[in-house]
């Protein structure tokens, strides 16, 4: 069974192998209103996660939020890469998460089929 | 909502949306007793008597959106079809505690869930949040902090890629251990 002993062994390898850089520039937010929650947020979150951990991605950044306001495009998933504008996915489900993370967050290539919105800030 | 764990992430998002930092979910399973209980206490902005009353009420929400609001209506809904309550304690400037309770065997109690997933989504994408989570299975209990977590971890994220694997595996292990053993 895993323990908090494991995880500060854990911590130790990690900070003399020195991999782990702080502040991640990419940032993924999910919406988890009740619509999204309804929608099948968390099971999109849990694959974003378990993805993150099989391409072991260092610098990615997870937030949730509430309910963004199309709940009917549910389950809603933002991804924010430095200096370029913020895409909206829409009905993303859990089969779209390999594709969303190789394309956009490891390639920078926004996944056009997916996308229903652009914010510049 | 089929999972009890999915309406417990609903209620902590409404704790997070009313300014909560302190977010602490109590789950309690009773078989003795025949109870099976989820209380959600936060910190956040509280609610005036005459909203508390309120808020079950589908046609009535402060999300800005629209005007109904499912979460708390489906939830005492669920409890009251299993010969359960769902209770709301509020006050304003101070935070608000909510507590579901079901009777454990009711035929028409939602399964727990994947309680797992909801408690590492929690973690994971709130990390500037204080969160406890206690979770006692007739006389076993499990307890994460997320402060004790960050202790430990020192500035490493949650999100790093080694980190997220030991979480799954101490979540299931420890959670597995509360109803009856874990393979070694």
């Amino acid at each position: 069974m895993k323990t908090l002993e494991d995880l500060k062994r854990l911590r130790e390898q990690l900070k003399t192998k020195n991999t782990v850089r702080h502040e991640g520039g990419i940032q993924i937010i999910v919406g988890m209103g009740t619509c999204g929650i309804a929608a099948g947020a968390r099971q999109v979150m849990t694959a974003i996660l378990d993805e993150i951990a099989k391409q072991n991605l260092q610098t990615v950044k997870i937030s949730q939020t509430g309910c963004i306001g199309m709940c009917e495009k549910e389950v809603l998933v933002d991804v924010v890469r430095p200096n370029e504008p913020r895409i909206t996915y829409g009905r993303v489900t859990v089969d779209d998460i390999p594709k969303i993370i190789s394309e956009h967050i490891v390639n920078g290539r926004i996944v056009a089929e997916l996308a229903i919105g652009k914010f510049t800030e | 909502m089929r999972e009890l764990s999915l309406h417990i992430l609903d209620l902590v998002q409404n704790s997070l949306e009313a300014g909560a930092n302190i977010v602490k979910l109590e789950v309690i399973e009773d078989l003795s007793a025949d109870v099976l209980v989820i209380r959600v206490a936060d910190n956040g902005r509280g609610m005036d008597e005459k909203l508390r009353q309120l808020v079950i009420d589908p046609f009535v929400t402060t999300r800005l959106t629209r005007r109904v609001g499912l979460g708390l209506p489906l939830m005492e809904m669920s409890t009251k079809r299993c010969d359960g309550y769902l209770k709301i304690q509020s006050t304003p400037g101070q935070g608000t505690i909510i507590e579901a309770s079901y009777r454990h065997h009711h035929l028409d109690r939602p399964p727990l869930g994947n309680i797992v997933e909801t408690i590492k989504t929690i973690l994971v994408a709130n990390p500037t949040l204080n969160f406890l989570y206690r979770h006692t299975v007739n006389d076993r209990k499990f307890t994460v902090s997320s402060q004790e977590l960050a202790d430990i971890l020192d500035g490493v994220p949650l999100t790093q890629p080694d980190i997220l694997i030991w979480l799954h595996k101490y979540l299931s292990d420890h959670i597995a251990n509360l109803y009856g053993g874990v393979e070694k």
